[in-house]
């Protein structure tokens, strides 16, 4: 049963774990820092289908059926699926799921949507009501602009601050912790904390490190105080998509909010997942699927073979709408935090 | 959180690097007047082939307008455009390539609810506000100039 630790955060005394895990990712995704970690890669941007919508569909599938090979189960065990997407209406999760009997729960939170998931499938497991749930989460470049921005062969400039939407996708399966023999190498869940909705007045749809860094700061901020601990306490504070500005801007707010400096543990997978330096990929990734594949990717697997022993995961997200901006409100940031900790 | 707006505000403008304008300026600057030095050349081409001055003058925003949309189809435009900024969007290259790009973006809707409802997507402001000023314009010049 899940213990509550402070005022927000939640332990899993039960350690759920991470049975099985998957990351795709596009061309572009594979040409990146992380393109040898990811499990497979679509290098066609409409992978044969007739639209992007389509296309992303086929990613989030292709990690939910590899994630639960990896796991050694079936889709009928699954008990309760946690999914979500860009698209409106969360889409491609709901469409994903026409091929499946899982229980389905969509959830929304923008491009901290992964974390949201990946902390109520554990809590769900913990709680006792399920013994093994799923998280997924995907985002596709092409989708996105059509959705958010402009059609993709529109020739427009990129403004300076601009990240780029990854075509990507995670999944995970997870099992509840007993008599289980994967269980031994694997990540556990161990604490989770929900975000609160933070705005700093930030308006240009093109800076939305800048809009999320409060909110993600905000949750790391309230995590460390419930749990009573300091960055020094963690292998890795990975934030999902705040970019090399947004990551500037956490890392100046954290020390001028709590006075604690997280630059030693601080990554960021929107700074992961491309090199900006050659890549055309503005100053980093952003998009649902960025955490999501970034974290299947590389922070798992590094908890797994014990390179890591607790990585404090906080998906950040811009709660906007394609039309918010233009009726000129600010953008709202939200940050969820998993901490998963290796054996 | 202590931080308020107007401190957030000032963190986020030392964090973000600066649009590079010189760069931008330049590069416009030489890009569309390459366009323009193209279609000057063009136009010349045309007298060349015994067309009249009016016909030649038809003919060049024509030709702009086929090789943007060519272009655009094969995924080079925008690639250029990234580098050109108003150099390509200022000329009815620009024009062209938004008319284009929602239709080659949309076809995925069909071609009535996609292609025909969202082909004037992005060039729909300079129709609206293009014909709104030419009709004003119209109206000082029928009382007042004529």
């Amino acid at each position: 049963m899940p213990r509550r630790v402070g005022k927000y955060t939640v332990e899993l005394p039960s350690r759920p774990f991470i049975a099985g895990r998957a990351a795709i990712g596009g061309t572009i995704e594979g040409e990146g820092p992380l393109g040898q970690q990811l499990d497979d890669i679509f290098p066609e941007p409409k992978f044969d289908e007739s639209s992007w919508e389509k296309a992303e569909v086929r990613l989030q599938l292709a990690a939910i059926v590899r994630a639960l090979v990896a796991s050694q189960r079936k889709a009928e065990e699954i008990e309760l699926f946690f999914g979500g997407d860009l698209l409106n209406q969360c889409t491609a999760t709901s469409f994903a799921q026409r091929d499946y009997s899982m229980p389905l729960a969509g959830v929304y939170g923008a491009c901290s949507t992964f974390a949201l998931a990946l902390a109520l499938a554990a809590l769900s497991v913990d709680g006792g009501g399920f013994r093994r749930t799923m998280a997924a989460a995907s985002s596709h470049f092409c989708s996105a602009e059509k959705q958010f921005r402009f059609p993709l062969e529109y020739g427009g400039q990129p403004t300076p601050t601009a990240q780029r939407t990854a075509t990507a996708a995670g999944a995970v399966v997870i099992d509840t912790d007993e008599g289980n023999a994967l269980s031994a190498h694997s990540a556990h869940v161990s604490q989770v904390i929900f975000g609160r909705v933070m705005d700093l007045g930030v308006n240009d749809a093109n800076e939305m490190g800048a809009a999320m860094a409060p909110a993600a700061a905000d949750t790391l901020i309230r995590f460390l105080r419930d749990t009573k601990t300091s960055p020094a306490d963690y292998d890795q504070i990975l934030t999902g998509d705040l970019g090399e500005i947004g990551s500037t801007l956490f890392r100046g707010l954290v020390r001028k909010e709590a006075g604690l400096d997280v630059s030693p543990v601080h990554q960021d997978c929107g700074v992961l997942l491309y090199d900006t330096a050659r890549q055309d990929a503005g100053v980093g990734g952003s998009g649902i699927g960025c955490s999501a594949a970034v974290l299947c990717a590389d922070a798992l697997p590094k908890l797994e073979r014990g390179e890591l022993k607790r990585v404090l995961f906080l998906g950040t997200g811009a709660l906007l709408s394609a039309i918010s901006p233009m009726q000129s409100e600010t953008i709202p940031a939200i940050a969820h935090g998993v901490l998963l900790v290796g054996e | 959180m202590k931080t308020d707006k107007t401190q957030y505000q000032n963190m986020v403008k030392l964090a973000s690097p600066p649009s590079t304008h010189l760069k931008n300026w330049a590069l416009s600057f030489l890009i569309g007047g390459a366009v323009c030095a193209f279609g000057e050349g063009l136009s010349l081409f045309f007298k060349h082939l015994r067309m009249s001055e009016e016909q030649a003058r038809a003919m060049v925003p024509v030709t702009l307008i086929v090789l943007t949309a060519v272009f655009t189809a094969f995924g080079l435009y925008d690639r250029l455009a990234k580098h050109a900024g108003a150099g390509l969007g200022v000329p009815i290259t620009g024009f062209a390539n938004s008319i284009v790009s929602p239709a080659m973006e949309f076809q995925s809707e069909g071609r009535i609810l996609g292609v025909g409802m969202n082909l004037f997507r992005l060039a729909g402001p300079v129709l609206v506000y293009g014909s709104a000023v030419c009709t004003l314009y119209g109206v000082i010049y029928y009382f007042f100039i004529r």
